[in-house]
């Protein structure tokens, strides 16, 4: 119940992809690791970005082309083939199958996720390298967001963390 | 199942000292359980602790933190604050629940 010594104390999670499956699982993780007592970075680069980004971080979908491992109608289902996955609409087809999922187990909607990580202490940031490419400003980000660090400040704040890539 | 004797109550637990049947559960048991993780309770700690209790019996899980914000109406926050490091482990334990299962 207490920490033991081979447990992590604290870990850094950095968020590099924009699709639905590529954001929650550093969510997951970041909330997780506050539930057992242990210290939470969330940091989001890239196309990642999108998860903290106002209007846009509850738009995010699931990939129907380039994911060889979907299959429809369910998970032991055939592969969708990628001409079918480029379809208008398979997209937010089997992203509103896979949120209605999400909703059945009480996994929150991306921006309410995240208000209870932050709740729960973890700690919100977003890439500065990517926020210069992207041409966005502090205002663009959903109030979590505690500031826009460079690598160095995340690698100072890391400091004896894991840190884990996803 | 292991026995063992909280605040002079015999129980059944788990290897993890969660109990195993939470029939064998009462006020004094929580509070015992309480102060092994170094907590005192208070009329707080108890509406959540009797929320959990209702919850379990009703739907037989443990509720996760999003049916304590949404159904419950606790704010995350006030959980952390009430049950430091781990509200749902630590809630479920005193309440003489079973170990969460949920990953949110």
């Amino acid at each position: 119940m207490n920490s033991t010594p081979d447990r992590p104390r604290k870990v850094s999670i950095i968020v590099s992809r924009g699709t639905l499956d590529g954001v929650y699982p550093g969510l997951i993780l970041a909330n997780g690791a506050r539930m057992e007592g242990i210290e939470a970075d969330l940091f989001f680069t890239f196309f990642g970005l999108y998860a903290v980004l106002k209007g846009f971080q509850d738009k995010l979908r699931i990939a129907t082309v380039g994911n060889p491992a979907l299959r429809v109608p369910h998970a032991k289902g055939v592969p969708l083939p990628t001409l079918l996955g480029a379809l208008p609409g398979m997209s937010a087809l089997a992203t509103a199958m896979m949120k209605k999922e999400m909703e059945k187990l009480d996994i929150p909607p991306v921006s309410e996720f995240l208000q209870m990580i932050h709740e729960a202490g973890g700690h919100i940031f977003a890439c500065k390298a990517t926020v210069e490419m992207f041409h966005l400003r502090p205002e663009d980000f959903c109030p979590q967001v505690e500031k826009v660090l460079t690598v160095g400040e995340f690698y100072e704040r890391s400091a004896g963390a894991q840190i884990i890539f996803t | 199942m292991p026995e063992t004797t909280i605040a002079g109550h015999t129980v059944t637990v788990d290897e993890e000292g969660y109990l195993t049947n939470p029939s064998q559960w009462n006020p004094d048991i929580a509070r015992a359980l309480a102060r092994d993780l170094g907590l005192e309770l208070t009329d707080a700690h108890w509406k959540v602790l009797e929320f959990m209790r209702r919850d379990f019996q009703e739907r037989g899980t443990v509720p996760g933190m999003r049916r304590l914000n949404k159904v419950g109406g606790f704010a995350t926050k006030d959980l952390y604050t009430l049950f430091p490091d781990g509200p749902i482990k630590k809630a479920a334990r005193i309440a003489g629940l079973p170990k969460p299962t949920s990953c949110v």
